[in-house]
């Protein structure tokens, strides 16, 4: 069985992190990230141009976690690729060692910066889902036979605090109906709001784990950014004050205690079966927010 | 109906920089009705034309013709003669007029004066908003009347993405999420069970263009046409 697969079913607390790709051929830095944070985590997610900036694709980056000896999640989104190009890099995905898949639909081309690229959306993130499944019963999209089935552990994300939040979960549903093991959710930070939505996943589905996203606080300034600009996410105030009390210079320190907190709370108390730590643009401190939660 | 907007006088005025005499040929249908490519319109451009010339101390002669449609080639016949006594035709029609003309008037260049842009609903005066691509495999029964394909910047079936935030949708805050639309219409309708389902991927194999379309009565002459 697959590392990750392994990781999720052992009833353990699963630890994923993300590293985005650079924008250039210059990778001293991720191979840094790798190394620093491989042994950490149980699996290592490689974003798909994220925010819609053309970076180094996905699949590449997976093959060098996989070459470091790390567990890599390929994203996979919806944007850039039609339902031929996904299949062809999934198959790529398993002969490069690459097992585990994040379908997600992808944000739209006018947030990136190639504003006049054709936006593809040939399939979306459900429909992406069953495509994995269907490849793993040997047989492509088109219906035709692939001479040897892939493997996939298979995630997507959800947005528990999605406003408003019936059609998300509407989406969830189709999500799990189309066969997901994992779920690693975008940012949370009301742990109180997250439980009744773990009430609720429990219920459509026991056996899909849950990871709940943690994306690291850097500042005040980014908190309030996040809660004007990013939709689903909602920073309290409380912990924005708790930000901008923290010593000059010392607001990411506050930051990776905040994000160390909160991980140990959902573990402690059992809330979800693990995290997905999003250390945007600052993945080397994955280790030091896993020593604040104790890890 | 079909919507287009007027191109910009520079650019059309360099088109036909070096004519003598022109005609700029209208449509009396959608693009009337969308003010940018009817009689008035014709009217304006052809003004503004002349004083273009003017100022660039030169002569243009510009006749103007309205049709009642360019996609019809009946109506475009009684006006055909005139035009090929002209250096060039401006076209103030969708694409598909100025297509059309261009077939009938070979020897003649057609140039577009607008820029189609989407099919629409007319929301309020002056106010033209996209709701349909022809994707020619229609959903709307399901989606309570409202099209995710086109209103949805992904065209996604499934449900909204993760960028829709408090009914908008993240491409612009002036666009509403299509899937919150839907889903609050369905659930006034008592109707959510139509989305719970998974939608198939969508079928662009339907769509190959250039599509033609032969209306049943008429495949036999069409047929008959093919052999002559």
């Amino acid at each position: 069985m697959p590392k990750f697969k392994e990781a999720l079913n052992s009833g353990k607390f699963v630890i994923t992190a993300e590293v985005g790709p650079p924008k250039g051929t210059d990778i001293t830095e991720t191979l840094e990230n790798i190394d620093r944070i491989k042994n950490k985590v149980d699996a290592i997610n490689s974003t798909d141009n994220q925010s819609s900036v053309m970076r180094i694709a996905s699949l590449a980056t997976c093959s060098i976690i996989r070459q470091k000896g790390g567990e890599p999640i390929l994203q996979m989104t919806c944007r850039d690729r039609n339902r031929m190009g996904l299949e062809s890099d999934l198959l790529g995905a398993n002969i490069l060692g690459i097992d585990n898949v994040l379908c997600l639909t992808g944000d739209y081309i006018s947030v990136g910066d190639h504003l006049d690229a054709k936006p593809v959306f040939d399939i979306d993130s459900v429909q992406l889902v069953q495509m994995v499944r269907m490849m793993e019963q040997g047989m492509d999209i088109g219906g035709n036979k692939l001479n040897a089935p892939v493997h996939f552990c298979c995630g997507a994300i959800v947005t528990p605090e999605a406003n408003p939040i019936g059609p998300q979960l509407m989406k969830y549903e189709k999500k799990v109906k189309a066969g997901i093991e994992f779920v690693q959710t975008q940012a949370i930070y009301d742990i109180d709001n997250f439980k009744k939505f773990m009430e609720y996943a429990r219920k459509v589905n026991s056996n899909v784990k849950i990871l709940a996203g943690i994306v690291l606080l850097t500042g005040a300034g980014m908190a309030k950014y996040m809660n004007a600009n990013v939709p689903g996410i909602v920073v309290p105030d409380a912990l924005i004050e708790e930000l901008k009390s923290a010593e000059k210079g010392k607001a990411v320190q506050k930051g990776i205690e905040i994000a160390g907190r909160m991980i140990k709370r959902l573990k402690d108390e059992k809330i979800c079966d693990g995290v997905h730590i999003m250390a945007i643009g600052r993945e080397g401190v994955v280790p030091d927010i896993l020593a604040a939660a104790g890890l | 109906m079909i919507v287009a907007e007027r191109k910009p006088l520079g650019e059309i005025r360099e088109m036909v920089k070096d004519c003598k005499k022109i005609m700029v040929m209208g449509c009396g249908t959608c693009v009337a009705v969308c003010m940018a490519g009817g009689e008035k319109e014709v009217e304006l451009l052809a003004s503004q034309l002349r004083l273009a010339a003017r100022k660039e101390g030169k002569s243009i002669e510009v006749i103007e013709e309205t049709v009642t449609r360019q996609c019809d080639r009946e109506y475009m016949e009684p006006v055909l003669d005139k035009a090929r006594e002209c250096e060039a035709v401006i076209s103030t029609a969708c694409g598909l007029g100025v297509q059309l003309l261009s077939d009938l008037i070979e020897e003649i260049p057609v140039y577009p004066g607008l820029n189609t842009r989407f099919i629409g609903t007319n929301e309020a005066e002056g106010v033209w908003k996209e709701r349909c691509m022809m994707c020619g495999n229609c959903i709307l029964g399901q989606t309570g009347g409202i099209c995710p394909i086109a209103i949805c910047p992904k065209g996604l079936v499934n449900g909204p993405c993760g960028g829709t935030n408090k009914g908008k949708c993240e491409v612009s805050p002036n666009k509403d999420c299509a899937w919150t639309l839907i889903y609050n219409r369905l659930e006034k309708q008592g109707k959510l069970d139509n989305i719970r389902q998974i939608f198939p991927p969508k079928k662009f194999g339907l769509h190959v263009n250039p599509i033609t379309q032969v209306n049943p009565a008429y495949q036999h002459a069409q047929m008959e046409e093919g052999h002559a």
